[in-house]
């Protein structure tokens, strides 16, 4: 069996005495498209921040291409392939947006804490920033600051510098949280692009978004997986609609 | 490209040409502390301002350059080969030395922490200037010589000339060197980790580590710094390294603006001819000097730079007709505020010290305390003067900005 982009096993997270994921274990294959969904507090930020190292697991392992990657720090899992995009945006807002772009491309493109180089001549950087930016449809405010940039803006780029480094394992947590109706499609469309050839991840409250872009769907009820499995499968499930999507009908 | 060239060219110009248009002995010592105090400033501008370290203690690094060079210096003197051109280097190496033991110590952590063991680390090496005397010289400092050996193409160091001109060469070098780290991945990913270290993990840089690059390339410059100022007076004591040098620099950078390179050098000037000419002035200089430093980070947190920018960007803008009017509003207030002030802080010094303030012709007696009403009353009015005239100019003000706001 080849080795999934990402399989967490047995992933368990206390905060003090309050349990808030109890257990899960989670399979994504190469070049899937898979979506967590779950009631609000069911834990699904907290699992995303337990997969990108930024906090630190109470037990259980994660691997990312069969490869441990629990126990090491978030800049070493980054390095490994596995790029992750912030609920809350988190950009580098008094650098321009072009610079944001650029800052996410040093690594990868191996200039590391490079301090005899110059970045306007580091042609593969610039060219692949400027190719980003096109990408999100940003290249008009390539010289604004990121601080300054309209809600929807920034979401993009925020999306921007998740994959501009051309990580093969992508995270995206509420990519359209807040979004009018048309910045949503807009949006659907830039991750329904950028995630080809890539294993994508996604926590996302929009159902539609959901069912549409999803090929496998995860339902996370209470720190547990419930169910996982298609989107028809999780549409019959009955557990799923008792837990899951009965309440968000009476909300 | 080519405004930077011509930016570059002026500086250079104007550093060659400053000594032929002020010939005295008072200036050109003024234009060596400000030249070494610049590069200081800049160097202390990679953590504040790049970075976002707040350092307490970045005169270990200065104090540091300059004992190594003194040190040179008196070694040079006893037949070591090392021409006094290059001494500011072995501070360079000195300050980047300790930059490294001493940064891999204070980046572990970064924000309020960073800001506490940056004063830790610096009390420890100011205590140790006091326990050895031997290598640190003490409160009296230890003293040396800049014109040694044979001269070379006639320059002995020995003017005060020919040590401004070394100073001239070296800032121009240490600021074409910083400003150009500015523009590399790491200077960039410096300002990265400044404004979100969270963000420049997952961007693949451990924030730890750009942070020690950091620490430790500054302290190469506050080393060149302090190998100038071994050079520039010849001794160099205890307090070189002290919380006082630290708090001057920090000072200096932010009254000269961190958000703009060149900001520090403004501050640098400013702080220099505060400690000299408004020094020779007044007794009370260093309380005018907080006054200053208070009114900048309430007001114009942009430092000198940012109103310079702010004006130029009002130039450019044709909005320099709309903002006079309130320029010409407030001068009068705010002109007499500032006099009535230093009326009010000379009368209490001198009134501590028994002695009535001499003020062109009149004499003002501390000891009255009818005197003293007229004065304070006359600082209160001033200021509620101001204030009026502020709330009539606040709208206009507010629009001012507003369209330079909506440019952007």
């Amino acid at each position: 069996m080849t080795p999934a982009a990402l399989e967490l096993r047995g992933v368990e997270k206390r905060f003090g005495a309050t349990e808030i994921v109890r257990g899960v274990d989670l399979r994504v294959e190469k070049g899937e498209r898979h979506a967590l969904i779950g009631p609000n507090g069911a834990g699904k930020s907290v699992l995303f921040n337990l997969i990108s190292a930024l906090f630190p697991l109470t037990s259980g392992s994660i691997e990312l291409h069969g490869e441990r990657i629990s126990g090491r720090r978030a800049h070493e899992v980054n390095r490994r392939g596995l790029s992750r995009s912030f609920q809350v945006t988190n950009l580098f807002h008094q650098l321009t947006v072009f610079e944001n772009l650029r800052c996410a491309l040093l690594w990868t493109l191996g200039y590391r804490y490079a301090f005899w180089r110059r970045v306007e001549r580091l042609a593969d950087v610039n060219a692949r920033a400027r190719q980003v930016l096109d990408e999100i449809g940003l290249a008009a405010r390539a010289d604004v600051p990121a601080g300054i940039l309209s809600y929807a803006e920034q979401r993009a780029l925020e999306i921007g510098i998740t994959i501009a480094g051309g990580a093969d394992v992508i995270l995206l947590d509420e990519p359209t949280a807040g979004m009018s109706r048309t910045e949503t499609e807009a949006a659907v469309e830039l991750i329904r692009r950028i995630s080809q050839g890539r294993t994508l991840l996604i926590v996302e409250h929009d159902m539609s978004v959901v069912f549409g872009l999803a090929d496998r769907i995860s339902v996370l009820v209470y720190g547990r997986i419930i169910a996982s499995g298609t989107p028809p499968e999780i549409r019959a499930n009955e557990k799923v609609r008792e837990a899951y999507l009965g309440a968000a009908a009476h909300a | 490209m080519r405004s930077s060239a011509w930016t570059w060219g002026a500086s250079a110009a104007l550093l060659v040409a400053l000594p032929l248009v002020f010939r005295s002995g008072f200036a050109m010592s003024l234009f060596c502390q400000a030249g070494i105090v610049a590069i200081f400033a800049l160097s202390y501008n990679m953590l504040l301002g790049q970075t976002g370290l707040l350092s307490f203690g970045h005169a270990v690094y200065y104090g540091l350059g300059a004992l190594f060079t003194i040190h040179a210096l008196n070694f040079a003197a006893a037949g070591w080969h090392l021409p006094v051109t290059l001494m500011p280097l072995v501070g360079a190496i000195a300050g980047l030395a300790f930059g490294i033991v001493l940064g891999y110590i204070t980046t572990r952590r970064a924000g309020t922490t960073f800001a506490m063991i940056s004063l830790g680390v610096g009390e420890m090496v100011a205590a140790c200037s006091l326990m050895f005397p031997g290598f640190f010289g003490g409160e009296a400092g230890i003293s040396a010589n800049r014109t040694l050996g044979e001269p070379f193409l006639g320059i002995t160091f020995g003017p005060q000339i020919q040590m401004y001109y070394l100073v001239a060469a070296w800032l121009l070098l240490a600021t074409a060197a910083m400003y150009a780290l500015t523009r590399t991945p790491l200077g960039r990913m410096a300002n990265a980790v400044r404004d979100n270290p969270q963000r420049a993990q997952f961007v693949g840089y451990d924030p730890q580590w750009v942070r020690f690059m950091m620490v430790a390339l500054s302290g190469f410059f506050a080393g060149l710094a302090g190998g100038l100022a071994a050079l520039n007076y010849e001794i160099v004591s205890s307090e070189s390294l002290s919380a006082y040098t630290s708090g001057l620099v920090l000072l200096a950078t932010y009254l000269g603006g961190i958000r703009v390179f060149a900001g520090p050098i403004a501050g640098a000037i400013a702080v220099t001819l505060m400690q000299t000419v408004l020094a020779s002035l007044t007794t009370a200089w260093p309380f005018y000097f907080g006054l200053v430093f208070l009114a900048t980070v309430l007001f114009v947190p942009g430092g000198i730079a940012g109103i310079v920018l702010l004006h130029k960007r009002l130039w450019e803008m044709r909005l320099a007709r709309r903002a006079a009017p309130v320029y010409a509003r407030m001068a009068l207030p705010v002109a007499l505020v500032l006099v009535a002030g230093v009326l009010m802080v000379e009368m209490a010094y001198r009134a501590s010290a028994g002695v009535s303030l001499r003020l062109a012709g009149w004499l003002l007696d501390t000891r009255s305390t009818g005197t003293w009403i007229a004065v304070v009353a006359s600082f209160v009015a001033a200021c509620l003067l101001c204030r009026w005239a502020w709330r009539g100019a606040r709208p206009r003000w507010a629009e001012v900005s507003a369209a330079i706001g909506d440019a952007r």
